[in-house]
């Protein structure tokens, strides 16, 4: 089927201007927040409403089409890659906040609500909802939904699956599936713990129902400096060992601040091998006391310097450099990318380390910034695209840190996705069996195969590719570490 | 990375194959503690309680990993030594409770709506399906969105899609202080001042109401559990007398809970008392309502429905099936995962759904 017939069927459902189909039109869709994956979709869709979402759905299904939806597109793990034959379904236009239940502590959206928006339009209930990926200007919450979107205040929080009530949309064959709700529990299969996650590949979502939390009256934030990277990542356990769960408690090394400083001028100590901002929140009495046992833990642990910020600008200060550090990689090379293992916490001083002799191995710079109350690894590999080999070197540099990531128990993605950028590392994480469970799955939901092909689960071809060109006689990089 | 074949013993994964090949519908059992939940109990009885032990546990990571028949006891009595515990507190039907009785069961006690669910906990599992295949999902990370997420799917399955070997759980430090009050409130007035605390910075760990008392649950640092304490009001229980109500509502001990025929509803917090007679316990800040000895005449199943909820009947014969129906999409998404995972129908055939 050709494009033009494609938009005709379209066009036969859904209003003219909901649909494009001139390669201009297309253009900004080709790729989402990770651009070294681009594809031209055969068309856009933009619907207005679920009943339209289902009729894309419905005509896409009798064609034998293949769709991929998609929100505002800052994921970064391509999952939202167009397909070259298929439909392209932004949810963008899908924007309202439907409802707010201050007395339940609920909201429910359209999927194109930007993340940060439920939090302000519930502001005014002293409600805000929890989840806060770096990207949630824009970030929307149905892509918070396919990609289980996490944030700096995980640790205490959780993910999107612990902050999601329930979802409403259609299966590929436009049957509506309607999961949890404004309620604790019901009958059956967790199929929304399923979905959330799913990366678009078992259901498009067009309205979902999150809980809101109060809004915690007091939030103060402490940045401590360390001369050793190691200290910092042992303080992070002794922080959690002494029965304290921060707000928030990450990591930035001195490549990173280093990077960052110049450009939001935070006060950053660049002397330092390493710095933690750890933030409490709740009661003023309870962040008193918290305050002054994180201090006393950071100490013993080593920090040199210990500030505690003074004021809301100033905590917004010390966060903007961790919130910017991506952006501001840009500074340091042409192109960067960022990967999300995660790993047990013991072990991020080991990986760190691992990573800087990596670094000399590819001739690649790598700066450090994680979650490290999570163990969730953000390292960015900086390189650049118009050298030759250039990328390739810092994607082999990737696959090599998520591997290290799996053999110390960890995973090759904790908050991005998989998308079409993990493929190959889902070969390392997972056996035959354990895809085809995947696929299993998959099947259950979309048993034509049309919902986002080609992401989340490798070909078992992909995977015998990969594994000759991976592993030699049979030996796996750092025998020398323990497995789990 | 795949579980190594020795991560679970050859009786129980040939056990599996030659039930598998003949089509002998197995009734996977830990303890036995929960025999009484679910709609039907088929199959020949495979006892998983030999599979035993913690793997591992590191306090600082806040994470436990152990075999499916490790007692609860165990599990709790280890985090206890460490200073931590199992937030979502899985109901004890008996002593010997196995942890993987509680994930496939996946029922949480009173501090669910504040601390999360047991699937809200459950980080990684490892399952043995129909065709002996040990297959791990999730990890013992903190986060992980490689591939779907199956291991909390497994948390409440009830054991249809196979055998959980094994569990990771998150655990969490033990609250430093924890006070609980008592209020004199009609169950309308409790359920409003439930969400109107869970809705301010109230370190909320419990709300439920039981003949005409509300009984609330503060727990956290120990300023804001005193600050709490004296915006709220009402009378302070003494420590045993607490833990006797909140034990008692979290393994269903209490009185009201034991009687012949009892409904657990599943509806928004928010929802005033349903025009119900008889008598009822409130759980979870007003979003869980038991009913005891419902008259006949009432479809407890319709007003949950009307509420935005579902229904289970708990205890007692259960018309219709124990749990609330499943809509007919949601349904079929359950046949073609079961068909899928264990195509001829071994594992406990009939104890989620009947027919399954």
């Amino acid at each position: 089927m050709t494009s033009a017939d494609l938009a005709a069927e379209l066009r036969a459902v859904l209003p003219t201007d909901c649909v494009l189909s001139q390669d201009e039109e297309l253009r900004p869709y080709e790729c989402d927040g990770l651009p070294v994956f681009r594809q031209r979709p055969a068309l856009v869709v933009l619907p207005r409403d679920a009943q339209q979402v289902r009729q894309v759905l419905l005509t896409c299904n009798r064609l034998k089409v293949p769709v991929v939806a998609r929100g505002s597109g800052t994921g970064l793990s391509g999952g939202a890659t167009p397909h070259a034959h298929g439909v392209l379904l932004s949810c963008a236009r899908m924007n309202r906040i439907l409802a707010i239940d201050p007395k339940g502590r609920t909201a429910r959206l359209e999927p194109g609500v930007p993340n940060l928006r439920v939090s302000e339009a519930a502001a005014v209930h002293g409600l805000y909802y929890a989840p806060d990926p770096s990207s949630q200007v824009a970030c929307s919450i149905g892509g918070n939904v396919a990609e289980n979107s996490g944030g700096v205040h995980c640790l205490k929080y959780g993910l999107t699956v612990h902050n999601v009530l329930g979802v409403r949309g259609f299966t590929m064959d436009g049957a509506a599936l309607e999961l949890g709700g404004c309620v604790a529990d019901g009958p059956g299969l967790d199929l929304l713990a399923l979905t959330i996650g799913s990366e678009g590949l078992l259901m498009v979502v067009t309205e979902v129902t999150v809980k809101l939390l109060p809004r915690p009256p007091c939030v103060r934030l402490v940045m401590a400096s360390f001369a050793e990277v190691h200290h910092a990542a042992d303080a992070v356990a002794a922080v959690i060992a002494a029965g304290i769960i921060p707000a928030a408690m990450e990591m930035m090394d001195r490549k990173a601040t280093a990077a960052v400083e110049p450009f939001v001028q935070a006060g950053y100590d660049l002397s330092a091998a390493a710095i933690l901002l750890v933030e409490a929140d709740g009661t003023d009495e309870e962040v008193a006391e918290q305050v002054a046992e994180i201090e006393a833990v950071l100490r013993k642990c080593g920090a040199s310097t210990l500030r505690v910020a003074s004021s809301a600008a100033e905590r917004a200060l010390f966060w903007s450099g961790r919130k910017n550090a991506f952006p501001a990689a840009g500074r340091l090379a042409p192109d960067y990318y960022c990967m999300d293992g995660t790993i047990p916490r013991r072990h991020v001083g080991k990986v760190l380390d691992a990573i800087a002799a990596m670094e000399l191995r590819y001739g690649l710079s790598c700066m450090n910034v994680f979650h490290a109350g999570d163990g969730n690894l953000h390292p960015v590999i900086l390189f650049d695209a118009n050298e030759t080999g250039s990328w390739e070197r810092a994607d082999r540099f990737g696959a090599e840190i998520l591997e290290l990531c799996v053999q110390l128990g960890g995973t090759i993605t904790g908050e991005h996705g998989v998308g079409v950028e993990k493929l190959n590392s889902m070969c390392v994480q997972f056996s035959s069996a354990e895809r085809a469970a995947f696929e299993a799955v998959k099947e259950a939901f979309d048993p034509a195969g049309l919902l986002n092909p080609g992401k989340v689960i490798p070909t078992l071809a992909r995977c015998a590719e990969y594994g000759r060109m991976r592993v030699h006689g049979g030996a796996l990089p750092h025998a020398d570490l323990p497995r789990f | 990375m795949t579980a190594p074949l020795n991560a679970v013993p050859a009786d129980l994964r040939e056990r599996v194959l030659a039930a598998n090949a003949q089509r002998q519908p197995l009734r996977l059992r830990g303890a036995g503690t929960k025999d009484f939940y679910g709609e039907a109990l088929d199959g020949e009885i495979l006892d998983v309680t030999a599979w035993r032990g913690l793997i591992t546990y590191d306090p600082s990571e806040l994470v436990i990993t152990a075999r499916c028949g490790t007692a609860l006891s165990e599990i709790e009595g280890a985090l206890a030594d460490c200073g931590q515990f199992l937030a979502f507190e899985p109901p004890r039907f008996g002593a010997d409770a196995s942890i993987g009785g509680v994930i496939a069961a996946g029922l949480s006690g009173p501090r669910r709506p504040y601390a999360g669910a047991a699937r809200d906990f459950v980080l990684g599992a490892t399952l043995l399906d129909a065709s002996g295949n040990l297959l791990r999902f999730g990890g013992q990370v903190m986060k992980n969105v490689a591939g779907f997420d199956v291991s909390r799917l497994l948390c409440g399955s009830l054991g249809i899609l196979g055998i959980i070997t094994e569990v990771s759980l998150k655990v969490l430090p033990l609250p430093r202080a924890q006070s609980t009050l008592r209020l004199e409130l009609s169950a309308a007035d409790a359920i409003e001042a439930f969400n109107r605390w869970a809705g301010s910075p109230v370190p909320l760990s419990g709300a439920a109401w039981s003949q005409g008392c509300a009984w609330v649950r503060l727990s956290g640092a120990p300023a804001a559990v005193r600050a709490a304490r004296e915006r709220l009001g009402g009378e302070a229980i003494e420590a045993a007398d607490a833990n006797a109500f909140w034990n008692g509502l979290r393994d269903c001990r209490l009185p009201l809970l034991q009687r012949d025929v009892v409904w657990r509803l599943s509806i928004p917090s928010a929802t005033p008392p349903l025009d119900l007679p008889g008598e009822s316990v409130i759980d979870w800040g007003g979003a869980l309502r038991w009913y005891a000895d419902p008259p006949r005449d009432h479809d407890l199943r319709a007003l949950a429905v009307v509420a935005g909820g579902t229904a289970m009947c708990w205890r007692g014969a259960a018309p219709a099936g124990r749990f609330h129906p499943l809509p007919s999409a949601v349904a079929t998404l359950h046949a073609r995962l079961k068909q899928r995972f264990d195509p001829h129908g071994i594992f406990n055939p009939s104890r989620l759904i009947v027919g399954l």
